[in-house]
């Protein structure tokens, strides 16, 4: 064990490092954008029928044949690695703000409007609090499968955890490719643990009880 | 003063509301009543813009309505929607301040107003919970206090009570009244219950497929409705007169025996039906007096009909006659019945306190049981 970890404990804890910063920086962007078209599709839920199910086909295509093709026309940047795990993280994010806010019963948003809020006030005020515990969820899933995906960086050579798996895979070595999964699935409960923990905080008193979602 | 003038709405080919026009006095309590479909909600969100008429022109104060920003508008008149709608994400006391809040009214201010309006529906203890904690009364109490926190001098109700229990709407309904005249808002107010209406009317606009049926004062449509159709909707409360004639408490499965009875057999008879008293008739039925078991037990023994026995101590009214003087006897005299005749004589039935009872309870709590 103390052998393992001479030989590889500088690099793996590089490995985490670089992992993790893929991680959080693509969820951050992926949460702000999954936010900003969720409540932009909102106000026209007419399109998402439209918009819904294309997200969808998207969210199909293997992240490895993203990556590639990202690749191909960025070139071998973090940038591209950031890029298709931002994208990805949207997806989730951009949905379930989407179903939480047309989710909010019809009668708060009246009430809303009744006391005279304007379209932003009952969004910022009513409708984004009330679709908060979904829409954490949205993020929660998509942090979690944004760790399994940066996964992927190391098959254009940009470190992360995928460097062991990769390694390992290739070289027909279990000890490294536990040495990367275990990293990248630890990495995942605690992120995991993390958001629910944030997902306590912003779910407003009120709804804690028998709000189940 | 609201104004309508001429005011059409149709969603798509059918039209909603048919050139209204009509004029809301200050300080009034309006109710908009009808048969659904028949406009009154959509009357209602018109004025405060949440439905756009079409065509005609509503005017508040003198001021047409489309003059004024939506949203500046919606905070000058106050709303309160059927379903409550308090925000489940904030406490009472930030329920209450929405509108004070959009104004936006320093903090000090608004924590006055909080206990103001709390105090005056005695939930002060409440500012700080949150709507899942209250009940469906306290909840739309607060539904009221949050559409008259910022003192707009019209409030907005759409079916607000309909949710509630009868009891608790009974009280918010008092409640509601008294704000009103306290406060002299001018309150436009939607229901399909005209007992509501009724009770809580200055004017009552009845409308029908997107017309005006009748817009009068609740003793006027109730004296004279315009159409079968609002006679209908008055119903039970047309006929205001409630029955007060003995033969609605009598007890009409009264135990009878003919006056030539055996006295064996009545004394039976009184066993079986727990009864201390008979009412006895002659041969063509026709009342002839009472027997008592404690005659039968005194004088009874080696007699052989009960026609000696047979007393007519027993105060008879008629089929009739006013219930109340029954049962001012009855509680007076400490007399356990009273007698109720046909016009022929014959027995219709008893009254006893048990009937008194009935009455009081009906008194108290109408027909709704």
């Amino acid at each position: 064990m103390s052998a393992l970890l001479d030989t590889y404990g500088a690099m793996l804890l590089k490995a985490i490092g670089v992992h993790t910063l893929y991680v959080l920086v693509s969820v951050a962007i992926g949460f702000a954008l999954g936010l900003v078209f969720g409540v932009l599709l909102s106000r026209v839920p007419k399109w998402s029928n439209v918009i819904l199910p294309v997200v969808s086909v998207f969210q199909t295509i293997p992240g490895l044949v993203f990556i590639g093709v990202l690749f191909l026309w960025i070139g071998m940047t973090p940038a591209t690695v950031i890029i298709a795990l931002a994208i990805y993280a949207m997806f989730p994010v951009l949905k379930n703000t989407y179903t939480g806010i047309l989710g909010v019963e019809r009668r708060y948003v009246e009430a809303a409007h009744g006391c005279g809020m304007s379209a932003m006030q009952t969004l910022l005020r009513v409708e984004l609090p009330l679709a908060m515990p979904t829409i954490i969820a949205g993020l929660r899933m998509a942090a979690i499968y944004t760790v399994s995906w940066a996964v992927l960086a190391a098959m254009i050579g940009l470190g992360g955890l995928g460097d062991f798996i990769y390694q390992g895979t290739s070289s027909n070595n279990n000890t490294l490719i536990l040495l990367g999964a275990i990293p990248a699935a630890v990495l995942a409960i605690v992120i995991g643990a993390l958001i629910d923990l944030l997902q306590k905080r912003v779910t407003p008193r009120g709804l804690r009880k028998g709000a189940g979602k | 003063m609201i104004e309508f003038e001429h005011v059409c709405k149709s969603y798509g080919k059918s039209p909603i509301l048919k050139d209204l026009t009509f004029t809301i006095p200050d300080g009034e309590f309006v109710i908009l009543i009808g048969p659904s479909g028949c406009g009154k909600t959509t009357t209602l969100k018109t004025i405060n813009r949440l439905i756009e008429p079409d065509s005609g022109a509503i005017r508040i104060g003198g001021k047409d309505i489309r003059e004024t920003d939506k949203v500046e508008l919606r905070r000058h008149i106050g709303y309160v929607i059927q379903q409550i709608g308090l925000f489940p994400n904030m406490t009472v006391a930030q329920n209450i301040c929405v509108v004070p809040k959009l104004l936006k009214y320093d903090k000090a201010r608004c924590a006055e107003i909080v206990q103001e309006m709390l105090a005056m529906v005695h939930m002060e203890q409440y500012a700080d919970k949150y709507p899942t904690e209250l009940s469906g009364g306290q909840q739309q109490r607060i539904g009221v206090l949050r559409a008259l926190a910022a003192s707009p001098p019209i409030v907005l109700m759409d079916e607000p009570f309909g949710a509630l229990d009868p009891m608790t709407r009974e009280a918010l309904q008092d409640e509601v009244k008294s704000l009103q005249q306290k406060l002299n808002k001018t309150i436009v107010f939607v229901t399909h219950d005209m007992g509501e209406a009724l009770k809580l009317a200055d004017t009552i606009i009845f409308m029908e497929g997107g017309r005006i049926v009748q817009m009068a004062s609740p003793e006027e449509m109730l004296e004279h409705p315009a159409s079968d159709l609002v006679r209908s909707f008055l119903g039970k409360h047309a006929d205001t007169a409630p029955n007060t004639k003995v033969e609605h408490f009598m007890r009409t499965n009264v135990t009878r025996v003919k006056r030539d009875r055996g006295v064996l057999e009545c004394a039976e008879k009184m066993a079986r039906s727990s009864v201390d008293s008979l009412i006895v008739t002659d041969e063509q039925g026709r009342y002839a007096g009472t027997v008592s078991i404690g005659d039968i037990r005194h004088w009874g023994r080696g007699l052989k009909s009960i026609e000696p026995l047979v007393r007519q101590t027993a105060r008879t009214v008629r089929v009739g006659d006013e219930a109340k003087e029954s049962f001012d006897y009855l509680l007076d005299s400490g007399a356990s019945y009273v007698v109720v005749l046909n016009a022929d004589d014959t027995v219709a039935g008893i009254v006893t306190k048990t009937s008194v009872a009935r009455s009081v309870a009906d008194n108290l709590w109408g027909d709704e049981r």
